[in-house]
């Protein structure tokens, strides 16, 4: 009877313990939901306001005097309404369509960020004529917010109502490009060589340490490497996308390697085996079973290695990157930046309304990892195959 | 393929002396001597290296068969542990040869020392003679594609490719160039399917994946793509070991009808199988092959101890 209690005690107390644990991981679980929860509400809630913009209806006289000084352009009441960066523009309006000189054109034109700001409900430096004046015209609905077109058709600029991301977004895809375009290749084929044609001896097994280890290296030691290879040694253009990819190139072959070697393994080997029995030989084994098979999982491991390179800032900041740019580079070989260079940039500078178009940068940058991400695993969910 | 043809009396001793200085065999290391070569082919046990005699009891009207794989002093070594101790074998012609033994004791390896498989393991060292049709298999001059077509292989675990029935058939024949892509190819497939007995249940549905089939079936769909390439060589490895009884009866009497046109050389550690299957038995040990005759002698009459201790289940 007495071992009996005993066995119910322990039992029960199994049981207790059993909760317990399940009830600290629970709440691990909601803490880390909690913090992705409040970093993203925050980072929706600083950013969301730099999708939309003011603009502000005025009439343009295109005449000679605006030609020469365009601020002459607007009205003076309107003139610290409207973006400077608009003015700028107005010479070139004529130049690219000589039929609008001489006359006078109302249309809706970019309001100056004091404006925005002050809509916004955020600091604004208007002076309290100026701030009237704005009510005014928004009564009369000729201050209309609008979708900020400027954030994604335009590059970084001094003027925050006309910075946009464009210059950074093309230079993220030029440096990938050139990432993917070299750690790809050399990655496979590194990794098909070392699994599928390699024999086991001491020299592979070196090589395969150091790939482990060059994994763990971390990052800002390849933005090094890159400067005194590509930049000082090879002499690849500061700045540029091709310096940056490289760079980024050798960060990423390792992972690449890695995560290749991880797929080939999952081949079973009664697939090389059935190959080599019908009497194929190791390349047709390789292309014909081995890679097809193994395709989905390198994929994926090259997305989330290119993701990885993606957010990537240290090594870049080595090779120039960290750089204004005004306009999106045409080629690999142009001053280019990369989007977090670019919310790193806004992030520092001094005006308040820099600090939405950060939260903005830092929403484009997650939702094109999130995609990406979102594809590698599709891709493994699609083609998983179990043996 | 054509295969070539042993047109010359497989006992005589003036042959095999003629052969084996033109049979030098280069060994993988490049090392080692041969050591098959110098031994006078009377030393070995008797029943070992003679082909069975086919001439005692019931089947003393049938006609010898030609030895199609003949095995000389064969040793292999894993590293440095050895699995094979100087195997002498002689497996004749287009009949079924059973390997039997506990596990372990080197069926799998010898089996796969035929078709050159132990190649890819980085660590074996083999020495011996191992002829097909005289020439040996381990030359120099050997091309291991063009061996492994004329040697098939089917394994314990049914692997077809992760591809259609139709190029799980097709596949080998196209990389070996020996059909063109279209009608051809479509009736070899189905003849290979046929004489694999898959064509009736999977005629259908040649698109569908290989591996959506019954394991049985799987089996047979392995064996249809070793025999599209004509094969004079089927090795099958424990072919039916993950198979349940009816699938594996299907598998056997498909060995029985294929049995007239290669020469299959069938590991199995289930004595019933080898006494229904197969005309000929070798019993390994611990790497080393204790007897090899008739079936019906090993099971009724063997001339070891050991074997006998072994079919009547005493160990293994
Ligand atoms: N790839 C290998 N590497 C090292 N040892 C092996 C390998 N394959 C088989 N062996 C060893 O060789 C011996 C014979 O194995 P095997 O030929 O598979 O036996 P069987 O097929 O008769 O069961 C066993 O002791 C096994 O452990
Ligand atoms: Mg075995």
């Amino acid at each position: 009877m007495a071992a009996n209690l005993q066995a119910e005690k322990r039992i029960r107390q199994r049981y207790r313990r059993e909760q317990r644990f399940k009830a600290l991981c629970i709440g691990a679980i909601t803490l880390a939901i909690l913090f992705i929860f409040v970093f993203f509400a925050d980072i929706i809630q600083r950013g969301y306001t730099a999708f939309y913009q003011a603009q502000i209806q005025v009439e343009v006289t295109y005449d000679e005097r605006s030609l020469e000084i365009p601020a002459a352009a607007v009205s003076e009441e309107v003139r610290p309404l409207v973006s400077r960066g608009f003015l700028r523009q107005v010479p070139g309006h004529v130049q690219s369509d000589p039929d609008l000189k001489g006359r006078t054109v109302t249309r809706w034109v970019t309001a100056d960020t004091g404006v925005n700001q002050y809509l916004k409900d955020a600091h604004t430096g208007l002076s309290p004529q100026e701030k009237a004046t704005v009510d005014k015209l928004h009564e009369a609905g000729r201050i209309e917010f609008a979708f900020n077109t400027n954030f994604f058709t335009r590059g970084d600029s001094k003027m925050p109502e006309m910075a946009g991301i464009k210059s950074a977004v093309v230079g993220t895809i030029l440096t990938l490009a050139v990432t993917m375009a070299v750690a790809f290749p050399l990655g496979l084929m590194s990794a098909v060589y070392l699994e599928e044609f390699a024999t086991d001896n001491r020299f592979t097994r070196f090589i395969e340490v150091n790939i482990n280890n060059l994994a763990a290296v971390p990052s800002i030691l390849y933005g090094l490497l890159g400067l005194a290879i590509f930049i000082n040694f090879l002499g690849v253009p500061r700045s540029s996308a091709l310096a940056g990819g490289l760079t980024l190139a050798l960060m990423t072959l390792p992972i690449i390697i890695i995560s290749t070697r991880a797929a080939l393994r999952a081949v079973p080997d009664s697939i090389r085996e059935g190959a080599f029995g019908v009497g194929a030989s190791r390349l047709q084994m390789v292309t014909h079973h081995v890679l097809p098979l193994s395709l989905p999982g390198i994929l994926t491991g090259s997305i989330i290695g290119m993701a990885q390179a993606m957010g990537e800032t240290a090594p870049l900041l080595l090779v120039g990157m960290m750089a204004f740019i005004p306009s999106a580079p045409d080629g690999v070989t142009e001053p280019a930046t990369v989007l977090p260079a670019q919310i790193f940039t806004w992030a520092s500078m001094p005006q308040r309304a820099f600090d939405e178009l950060t939260a903005a940068g830092i929403l484009v940058l997650l939702a094109v990892l999130l995609t990406l991400n979102a594809t590698a695993v599709l891709l493994r969910k699609r083609f998983e195959r179990r043996w | 393929m054509q295969m070539p043809q042993p047109n010359d009396n497989p006992g005589d001793p003036e042959g095999v002396v003629a052969r084996s200085s033109m049979g030098a065999a280069e060994l993988r290391e490049g090392s080692d001597t041969v050591e098959g070569e110098d031994r006078p082919q009377s030393t070995p046990a008797p029943g070992v290296t003679r082909a069975p005699e086919v001439g005692g009891g019931s089947e003393a009207a049938e006609p010898t068969h030609p030895t199609k794989v003949d095995v000389r002093g064969l040793s292999l070594w894993y590293g440095d542990t050895q699995a094979l101790f100087d195997v002498s074998l002689r497996i004749p012609e287009k009949d079924v040869t059973a390997l039997i033994g506990p596990s372990g004791c080197g069926k799998s390896t010898f089996l796969r020392c035929i078709n050159r498989m132990n190649d890819l393991i980085s660590a074996v060292t083999i020495r011996g003679q191992l002829l097909l049709d005289e020439a040996d298999v381990y030359g120099s001059e050997v091309d291991v594609v063009q061996l492994r077509s004329r040697v098939g292989m089917v394994f314990q675990q049914p692997n077809p490719f992760p591809k259609s029935i139709y190029e799980n058939v097709a596949y080998a024949p196209r990389i070996h160039g020996l059909a063109k892509k279209g009608a051809e190819m479509d009736e070899l497939v189905e003849t290979s399917l046929r004489k694999a007995g898959l064509w009736k249940e999977v005629s259908d549905r040649l698109s569908m994946p290989g591996t959506a089939l019954s394991g049985g079936q799987q089996q047979r769909l392995c064996i249809a793509r070793a025999i599209a390439v004509n094969p004079d060589v089927i090795l099958m490895d424990e072919p039916a070991s993950a198979l349940d009884p009816v699938a594996t009866a299907t598998i056997e009497e498909l060995i029985d009808e294929l049995r007239s046109n290669y020469t299959i050389i069938i590991v199995t550690h289930n004595m019933q199988q080898a006494a229904r299957v197969a005309r000929y038995t070798a019993f390994f040990h611990l790497g080393e092959v204790i007897e090899f005759d008739d079936t019906d002698t090993i099971f009724t009459n063997p001339s070891q101890k050991r074997t006998e201790d072994y079919i009547t289940g005493r160990f293994g």
